[in-house]
């Protein structure tokens, strides 16, 4: 067992959940790593009570990156809008259950960067 | 190298073309003897030989002092989509500046430049000046750069070439390619950073208004304006690189005593055996030039299910150094269809074992991601 690639981080990279674009959507950010060129955007669908009840994230990536953004959606759908920009760097790599070097970080982040993009406008790295 | 520029510091450290004390003059003495030999290495001038940064600074060295009086409106600059961002985003500055347009000549399928479409470029007489890699850092296709030089030349535009990637790993004459312009960097052949070549054409230079004002490249200076030094030292304002330059200077004298036919044989040699043993891996995709005469010591690929990064990760705890990204060539690699590529460059140090290591770390990827 690959102490990274773990077989349920495969799983996601190789058949990413949420994964495509909305249409119509609400908001909507893209971004990129700028260490690979990779990019990454995300399409949400918010309630009238600021639920984001659909999401969408689309674009190329490392395994690392496609399933960080795949599991995050698993996890985003259903939560409030306002919550968002709360959501820490650590608590996605907790959710991820990987050991992230420091080379691979903004890999692993770009799905909350750009979630956080679209939440609230913060083009900022989450720390 | 590392002993040239270590002795320097510990013996003759001291700034050039100033103090008349004796270790002044022994720096100063090391310090242009490194520009003489460094300028002989490539077949340049000692005069119109200048010290930059790097590849990069000296070719807005180019945009700035040269590019600002000879490019205007509805002038072109034509530049390629293998250049490193270091050879577009200084034209991009420019002809935003001025009003020019910037265009671009197309990569083949197997990574080549065509001819008749530089002919077509040159034709309606706009294009001021052609900027070309002499050996493409992604796909490592060595391009017919004397003869770009001579048709850009008969169509009236200048011409800028990178050397980067070739004058560490190849004889380089940049007399015989006759560019106006032809820089380098030191870091890639086996020198120290944060040195970077210029060789310029000696009535252009003259010219040309100085790059960056400061000591060292004044004759005298008065309370309203100055006049400038004589060539080479208009164009290198401020403490010089010194013991970067000794170290550059030591570093050719290295790849001298091998010899520049010996690293081109190698090179070609690792390059045919890594395109070689490549095929054997599922799913590999090498880009660039077929053949191994007409590259460069750099392979660049994709392999199928396995992200540049993911694959740079595994090679690394293989213990084999690849790049992975876009390689500062993002216009290539929209081109090319790819977000990035994995890349395995080969010098002087490298081994037909390395490359084996590096198919067996292609072929572990392959078993981490189950494919």
């Amino acid at each position: 067992m690959d102490a990274l690639y773990r077989d349920y981080i495969l799983d996601h990279y190789k058949n990413p959940r949420n994964f495509g674009e909305l249409d119509p959507h609400d908001r909507e950010w893209l971004d990129h790593n700028p260490l690979c060129g990779d990019e990454l955007g995300v399409h949400l669908v918010v309630d009238e009570d600021g639920t984001i009840s659909d999401l969408r994230f689309h674009g190329q990536g490392c395994a690392i990156s496609q399933a960080s953004a795949s599991i995050a959606s698993e996890e985003l759908i259903g939560r409030k809008i306002d919550e968002i920009g709360e959501l820490s760097a650590d608590w996605l790599i907790d959710l991820l259950g990987i050991e992230i070097s420091p080379t691979r970080r903004k890999c692993a982040l770009l799905s909350l960067k750009v979630m956080r993009g679209a939440a609230t406008g913060d083009a900022s790295w989450p720390e | 190298m590392i002993e040239a520029v270590d002795s320097y510091y510990r013996h003759s450290n001291a700034n050039v073309h100033r103090g008349v004390y004796g270790l002044a003059q022994e720096a100063t003495d090391l310090f242009e003897g490194a520009r003489e030999r460094i300028a002989a290495f490539a077949g340049g001038e000692t005069d119109t030989t200048i010290f930059t940064r790097n590849a990069t600074e000296a070719i807005n060295l180019v945009a700035y002092a040269w590019g600002r009086s000879a490019v205007g409106p509805d002038d072109a600059v034509l530049i390629t989509h293998m250049e490193h961002h270091s050879n577009i985003v200084p034209w991009q500055i420019l002809c935003q500046e001025r009003g020019a347009r910037l265009r671009y000549l197309s990569v083949t399928e197997d990574g080549r430049l065509s001819l008749d479409e530089l002919d077509a470029a040159l034709s309606d007489g706009r294009v001021k000046l052609v900027a070309v890699a002499h050996v493409s850092n992604v796909l490592g296709t060595i391009n017919p750069v004397a003869e770009i030089v001579a048709r850009a030349r008969a169509a009236g535009a200048a011409t800028l070439v990178d050397g980067s990637q070739a004058v560490p790993q190849m004889p380089v004459d940049v007399g015989a390619i006759d560019a106006d312009f032809y820089v380098w960097t030191g870091h890639k052949a086996l020198g120290p950073t944060g040195i970077g070549v210029l060789h310029g054409r000696r009535a252009l230079l003259e010219s040309m208004p100085p790059f960056l004002g400061g000591g060292d490249m004044i004759a005298s200076v008065g309370f309203e304006s100055s006049t400038w030094n004589d060539l080479p030292w208009k164009f290198e304002a401020g403490t010089s690189p010194i013991a970067e330059a000794v170290g550059l200077g030591a570093a050719i004298d290295y790849l001298s005593a091998i010899g520049m036919d010996a690293v081109r044989a190698h090179e070609r040699e690792l390059t045919a055996y890594a395109l070689d043993r490549l095929e054997e891996v599922e799913g590999v995709r090498a880009f660039g030039p077929v053949d191994p005469d007409g590259r460069g010591g750099v392979v660049s690929l994709e392999l199928a299910g396995i992200h540049p990064h993911d694959l740079a990760e595994i090679c690394d705890r293989e213990h084999v150094c690849i790049r992975a990204g876009h390689h500062c060539a993002q216009p290539l690699m929209r081109e090319m269809g790819v977000p990035a590529t994995a890349r395995a460059s080969f010098h002087v140090y490298n081994t037909h074992d390395d490359v084996d290591r590096l198919i067996a770390a292609l072929q572990t990827a392959r078993e981490v991601f189950a494919l």
